[in-house]
C-alpha cells in the first residue's frame, strides 16, 4: 500500500466507523491472545478506539507489540501495527520505551505507527531514536541522492516537529525537498512548529491549490495542527470534503483560544468561526 | 439560444466531463447559468465524490432556491452519504420549511456525522415566515427540542452546528416565546461548563454573546422586528 494514502484511511475511519462492536473491555483484553488472529487484530483497534487506557489494556498491547504469530505473506506484522496505534491513543508513558523498539521492526507500518503514536505521546526522550530513523534518508545535512522512501519520512517529521526537536531544524529542513510531496508538507509543517516562521505555512497554503485532493486533504491536516492563522480563507476555499476543513479551521481556532474558553474574541477567532459557520 | 437549449448543451458538457477538471468546469457553468431544467443533473453532481463540483451544484441549487426543493426532497440519496449530505446542505441554505421533516429525520436519525451537521445547521436557517403565523411557535418549539437533542450528539461537528442553529432560533423567539429561549440559555449554559471540546465551548461562548447583544439591542429598540435582524447568512463563503 502507498504510505501517502494510509493516513486518508485513517482519517475516514474515525470519522465515519462509530460502530462499536459488541465487546466489553474485559473481553477485548482477553482477545488480545485469542487464538483467533483476527480477534486479536480487531480488539487492538477497539481498545485505542475506545480509549480503554487502563493497566490491564496497556500491558496487554505492549506485549503485543513483539506479538509473532499475526504475519502478512510480505513479512508485515498486523497486530503490531494496531497495538502501535492504539498505545498512542491511550496517553500511558509506559509505551514510551516499547514504542521506541519499535522504531527498528522490519515492518514498514509498524515503524509508521510508533512515530505517529510517539508524537502523540509527547515524551522527547524518542527524539535521538526518530533521528537515527530520519538520518537514514540524509548524507550529512543533505537528502541522499536517490529519492528514498524506505522510511515513514512524513511521521517522523511531524514527530518531531510536535516534540519541539528544535535543534534538528537542520535536518528537517532538507526534507523539504524531498520528491514525495507529502513528505515536503510534513517538513515544512515541523518547520513552523519548530521556527514559527510564516513561510513555512505559506508553503503548506500553496499547496491547498494543488491538484491532487489526497494532498489537498493531507495539508488540510497539518495547517489544522500548527494553527496556521493566515491560511483560514485558503482553507475554506480549497476543494476537499467540508468535514476536513472545518476540522482545519477548528485547529486553527483553538490555537488562538488557547485551551481556555475566553471571555472576549480576538477578530481572527470571529473570522474562524464565521468561516466554520459557513461550511457546516 | 433560449434557456433549455442552453440547459442541454451545459446538461451534455457534465455529463460528458472525462476528467474531474473538467467535471467541476462544466458543473460550475451549469450551476452558475441558474436554470430550473439543470435541477436533476446538479443533484446528480452531488453524488461524484467531487467536492469541488459538489460545491458548484450546493451554490446553483441553493441559487434556484424554492423550485429545487421538492426534487431534493425526492431525489435524496438514501445509499451515498457524501451526496446525502451535500443534498441537506442545499436544503439548508434555501431555508425552505417544507423541508423540515427531512432536516428532522436526518439530524435526528443519520449514521453520517456529515449529514446530521449539515441537517443541525438547517433547522436553525429555516424562512419562519413561510409558515402560517397560527403555526409558528408550535414548529418552532419542536425545532427547539430536536436542537436541544442534537446538542448532545456524540460528534464534536454535530454539536457544533447545534450551537449555532441554537443562537438564531433564540433570537428568533426571544420576544414571542421567553420561557422557550431561556431553554436555550440553559442548554448553553451547561455545555460551556461541561463540553469536552474547546472548539465546541467556544462557539457557545460566542453564541452567548450574539444572544445577549440582541437582548440588549431589544431594550434600546423594543419596535424592531426580530425575525428580521439576525438571519444567518445563506450567501457568500459557502465553500
Amino acid at each position: 500500500m502507498n504510505p501517502s494514502l494510509k493516513n486518508i484511511k485513517d482519517l475516514s475511519v474515525t470519522v465515519d466507523n462509530a460502530d462499536g462492536g459488541s465487546l466489553t473491555v474485559e473481553e477485548a483484553i482477553a482477545n488480545l491472545e485469542s487464538a483467533d488472529l483476527g480477534l486479536r487484530f480487531y480488539a487492538a483497534w477497539w481498545l485505542g478506539r475506545f480509549r480503554i487506557g487502563e493497566p490491564a489494556a496497556v500491558t496487554a498491547l505492549i506485549k503485543a507489540l513483539e506479538d509473532e504469530a499475526d504475519r502478512t505473506p510480505e513479512g508485515g506484522y498486523p497486530l503490531r501495527r494496531n497495538a502501535a496505534r492504539a498505545l498512542g491513543k491511550l496517553g500511558d508513558r509506559q509505551a514510551v520505551s516499547p514504542l521506541i523498539r519499535c522504531l527498528d521492526c522490519s515492518d514498514f507500518y509498524v515503524r509508521e505507527a510508533a512515530a505517529q503514536s510517539l508524537e502523540m505521546l509527547g515524551d522527547p526522550v524518542c527524539i535521538p531514536a526518530l533521528i537515527k530513523l530520519l538520518a537514514v534518508g540524509l548524507q550529512g545535512e543533505q537528502l541522499i541522492s536517490q529519492p528514498d522512501s524506505s522510511q515513514p519520512y512524513d511521521a517522523i517529521l511531524e514527530a518531531l516537529g510536535t516534540l519541539r526537536a528544535t535543534e534538528f531544524a537542520p535536518l528537517v529542513k532538507a526534507f523539504l525537498e524531498h520528491p514525495i510531496e507529502l513528505v515536503q508538507y510534513a517538513a515544512a509543517r515541523a518547520m513552523y512548529q519548530l521556527t514559527q516562521e510564516p513561510v513555512y505555512g505559506e508553503r503548506l497554503i500553496q499547496a491547498l491549490a494543488g491538484e491532487k485532493l489526497q494532498l489537498r486533504r493531507a495539508v488540510l491536516a497539518d495547517l489544522g495542527a500548527i494553527g496556521y492563522l493566515p491560511a483560514a480563507d485558503a482553507i475554506a476555499q480549497t476543494l476537499a470534503e467540508n468535514s476536513l476543513k472545518l476540522i482545519s479551521l477548528k485547529g486553527l481556532l483553538e490555537h488562538q483560544v488557547n485551551h481556555i474558553t475566553p471571555s472576549t474574541f480576538s477578530e481572527d477567532a470571529i473570522k474562524v468561526m464565521n468561516l466554520m459557520d459557513s461550511l457546516l | 439560444m433560449n434557456n433549455s437549449e442552453l440547459a442541454q448543451i451545459l446538461i451534455r458538457a457534465v455529463e460528458e466531463a472525462d476528467s474531474s477538471e473538467r467535471l467541476l468546469d462544466a458543473v460550475q457553468q451549469l450551476a452558475a447559468a441558474g436554470i430550473e431544467e439543470s435541477v436533476p443533473t446538479l443533484i446528480a453532481a452531488l453524488g461524484y465524490n467531487n467536492p469541488g463540483a459538489a460545491v458548484a451544484a450546493v451554490d446553483g441549487l441553493i441559487a434556484i432556491g424554492e423550485a429545487a426543493v421538492p426534487p431534493l426532497l425526492e431525489l435524496i440519496d438514501d445509499y451515498n452519504y457524501g451526496a446525502r449530505a451535500w443534498a441537506i446542505r442545499a436544503l439548508a441554505g434555501i431555508g425552505d420549511v417544507r423541508a423540515l421533516d427531512t432536516l428532522f429525520e436526518a439530524a435526528k436519525t443519520d449514521f453520517s456525522l456529515s449529514v446530521r451537521r449539515a441537517a443541525a445547521r438547517g433547522l436553525g436557517t429555516l424562512r419562519w415566515h413561510q409558515l402560517p403565523p397560527e403555526k409558528l411557535e408550535s414548529v418552532q418549539t419542536q425545532v427547539l427540542e430536536a436542537l436541544l437533542l442534537i446538542s448532545q450528539d456524540s460528534e464534536w461537528v454535530v454539536r457544533y452546528a447545534a450551537v449555532t442553529s441554537l443562537e438564531t432560533v433564540a433570537i428568533a423567539i426571544a420576544a414571542s416565546l421567553p420561557d422557550q429561549a431561556s431553554r436555550i440559555t440553559t442548554q448553553l449554559q451547561q455545555m460551556l461548563d461541561t463540553d469536552v471540546d474547546l472548539g465546541v465551548r467556544t462557539r457557545v461562548k460566542f453564541a452567548q454573546d450574539k444572544i445577549q447583544q440582541q437582548q440588549h439591542q431589544e431594550v434600546f429598540a423594543p419596535k424592531r422586528k426580530l425575525q428580521e435582524t439576525e438571519v444567518p447568512h445563506r450567501g457568500a463563503g459557502r465553500r
